[in-house]
């Protein structure tokens, strides 16, 4: 069972999603996260242990390599895609609470800002380190966060924002969130920010790249 | 592709300060003509913009472009660009940066009339449409306000027209980030130059009606992007050099429409323009890293006939403010370079050789802007029988030389990309140069959802 645990692992961190993805080319023609994890519910193998064991180390060791720049984005969103195709087989098992994930992720880009490459990298990084995220698109106000956080009360927060005059929208968005709700956790990011303005706004934390924000909400777990 | 050969043939004729087809602007600067001006861009601090009372915003740019123009003027300044490159408001709001047009241009004409001091305006309105997900690039409600800034601002005193438009971005996104050049070319090559046909076709029906210049597009939203993610490490930095040839073919559509240049700043693709069509161009390299960071610090000003700086932050340093600062560095970059135009050819080369070969050992996106690389891979895209094969062929002529700079040691190598020359090479070389076959065998791969193809006239 291990071993099959490990061979779901290694499938993560080398982004091979399923059998027909040509991707990584030395593992082309074998079975990839979705066929394996697809049998090893199937052998009765505790879904629990699928995803603690298997999932999310191996999303741990392509955070690590990312990290250390030794893999470039690409890679890592495939890795991201193959841990979805394994997620697949464990969701319904979160409902009956025999699996738990990390928590909830609500991210937008703040209003007036339609800037959003940056804001899906963070996303897709952190569904890929095990949280469920909802991706409130761009141009994003107050009502629209605070509906998506009334819906998943205790959810972590991600603002970005690219241009300097929309910093002002940030602010007054952090504010409306900790009048709302004083115990979310709000995590900021884009080219004019930094810890000062995160500081002086009310957020909880900086981060200037994806690593950062993902490091920040497993710390929370 | 209009352009069947090249304007500039030979390296050694492509360098900074003349184009084959120089622009004359109304208060005589002569672009491309000889030297090199500084073009200053510049954008607000940190704060809100009040659609009812501007008058904040307003008096922003007041002092910025009175005391960038007065340096200019202290710094002897043979002529200056001003680009002003709207916010969203500004452009939602038309009568907002048509006001700050007219300001910019009264103290533009004060200086003239006082000191002798040539200036022009780049009004750049920002492209509205990507406001709608999926954008609707035909059919927005956005277009209105943008033509209307364009035409009145135009009358206002901006007499070169830019954009940086969109079309295709829905796509390139999430091909960038997956570093898939099919889709990235399928989005510039395909999106990208059809958006361009539709809208420099206005763009430059606007710039003939008000008797003003319609001056070019950028991939900034394409290209830079790619280079911004490569500088992160994100995305290979060869990858990223294929972004930019990617490029070249769908900002080129906005000359074939009748845009004179120069052609905008942040626009890499920018030299590959100048050698297929002899317009002007401006760039900007080191001093703009006020912006943002780049690889191509000088070698990004080989061939310019303008010198940028992006955009700065108006906020005070030790010296002054920002943008103040910004006009004494690319004062004294464009004094430089012509002191060597003043020196004749020789010196120019000279000059230029130290701009390139600092830099095209570091990076494959610099390699590839040398004149030497330019005009080799852009005799490949004129030779293309439509957009798509000379996207194609540029792509495969710059892998080429990558690859051979990289075997005889002129390119350094990382071997993390190495793996990435041969998925490149074998994914370029597969696409079908038939419209309709490319289109169809992209649209699989992609999220349909993004994409309105109707929107492009597919």
């Amino acid at each position: 069972m291990s071993e099959l645990l490990e061979k779901i692992g290694l499938c993560i961190e080398f982004g091979k999603i399923n059998n027909a993805s040509v991707y990584p080319p030395n593992m082309r023609g074998e079975d990839g996260a979705d066929e394996l994890t697809k049998r090893a519910i199937e052998e009765g193998v505790n879904p629990g242990d699928v995803l603690n064991k298997a999932l999310i180390p191996g999303m741990d060791r392509v955070g690590q390599k990312f990290s250390e720049n030794k893999i470039f984005v690409p890679q890592m969103l495939m890795a991201a895609k193959a841990m979805s195709a394994a997620m697949k087989h464990i969701q319904p098992f979160f409902q009956s609470g025999a699996v738990k994930q990390k928590g909830t992720f609500i991210i937008g880009t703040v209003a007036g800002d339609l800037h959003d490459i940056g804001k899906n990298l963070v996303a897709m990084m952190i569904e890929g380190s095990g949280w469920e995220v909802i991706d409130l698109g761009v141009d994003v106000n107050s009502n629209q966060f605070m509906e998506a956080l009334k819906e998943n009360p205790g959810s972590a927060i991600g603002l970005s924002a690219l241009l300097t005059t929309t910093m002002v929208n940030m602010e007054k968005i952090v504010a409306d969130i900790n009048a709302f709700s004083s115990d979310s956790k709000i995590l900021i990011g884009g080219a004019p920010v930094n810890t000062d303005f995160c500081e002086k706004i009310g957020a909880d934390f900086y981060s200037p790249d994806p690593q950062g924000a993902v490091a920040y909400l497993n710390s929370l777990t | 592709m209009k352009f069947k050969k090249l304007a500039i043939n030979n390296p050694e004729d492509l360098y900074f300060g003349t184009a084959p087809n120089p622009v004359k602007t109304p208060r005589g600067l002569i672009i491309g003509g000889g030297n090199i001006y500084p073009e200053l861009n510049f954008t607000l601090p940190a704060m809100s913009i009040d659609k009812n009372d501007y008058s904040a915003v307003i008096k922003q740019y007041r002092e910025i472009v009175t005391d960038a123009l007065k340096h200019a003027v202290h710094l002897y300044s043979d002529g200056v660009v001003l680009e002003l490159e709207t916010l969203i408001e500004m452009t939602q709001i038309p009568q907002m940066g048509i006001d700050i047009v007219k300001t910019m241009n009264e103290i533009c004409e004060e200086n003239f009339i006082k000191h002798g001091l040539k200036s022009e305006i780049r009004l750049t309105p920002n492209d509205l449409r990507e406001f709608e997900r999926p954008p609707k690039q035909r059919t927005s409600k956005y277009l209105e306000p943008m033509m209307e800034l364009f035409e009145k601002g135009a009358l206002a005193g901006g007499n070169l027209l830019s954009i940086e438009s969109t079309g295709g971005k829905e796509i390139s996104d999430d091909a960038l980030m997956m570093c898939d050049i099919k889709q990235f070319i399928f989005s510039q090559a395909v999106l990208g130059a059809r958006d361009m046909n539709m809208l420099w076709e206005k763009i430059v029906a606007i710039a003939n009606k008000t008797g003003t210049i319609a001056g070019g597009d950028t991939a900034c939203g394409f290209g830079n992007t790619a280079m911004v993610l490569a500088e992160k490490k994100y995305i290979p930095k060869v990858f990223a050099a294929m972004a930019r040839i990617a490029t070249v073919v769908r900002t080129l559509v906005a000359v074939e429409q009748g845009a004179k240049g120069p052609d905008k700043d942040c626009g890499y693709e920018g030299p590959f323009l100048k050698a297929i069509s002899g317009i002007p161009i401006s760039m900007e390299g080191k001093s703009s890293a006020c912006a943002h960071f780049s690889p191509l610090g000088n070698v990004a000003a080989a061939c310019a006939d303008l010198w940028s700086n992006e955009s700065v932050q108006n906020i005070k340093l030790l010296a002054g403010m920002a943008p103040t600062v910004s006009m004494e560095q690319l004062q004294y970059d464009t004094r430089l370079m012509n002191q060597a135009v003043k020196g004749g050819k020789q010196e120019i080369l000279q000059l230029q050789k130290l701009f390139v070969n600092s830099d095209i050992y570091f990076d494959p996106q610099a390699f590839i802007l040398s004149p030497k690389s330019v005009i080799e891979i852009s005799k490949e895209i004129v030779a293309g029988e439509n957009y798509i094969d000379a996207t194609k062929r540029g792509c495969l002529k710059g892998l080429s030389l990558i690859e051979d700079a990289f075997k005889d040691g002129t390119l350094l190598q990382d071997e993390k990309e190495d793996s990435w020359i041969e998925m490149l090479k074998d994914d370029i070389g597969s696409i079908s140069v038939n419209e309709s076959d490319f289109v169809e065998s992209v649209l699989p791969t992609i999220d349909q959802s993004k994409v309105i193809l109707s929107e492009y006239g597919l």
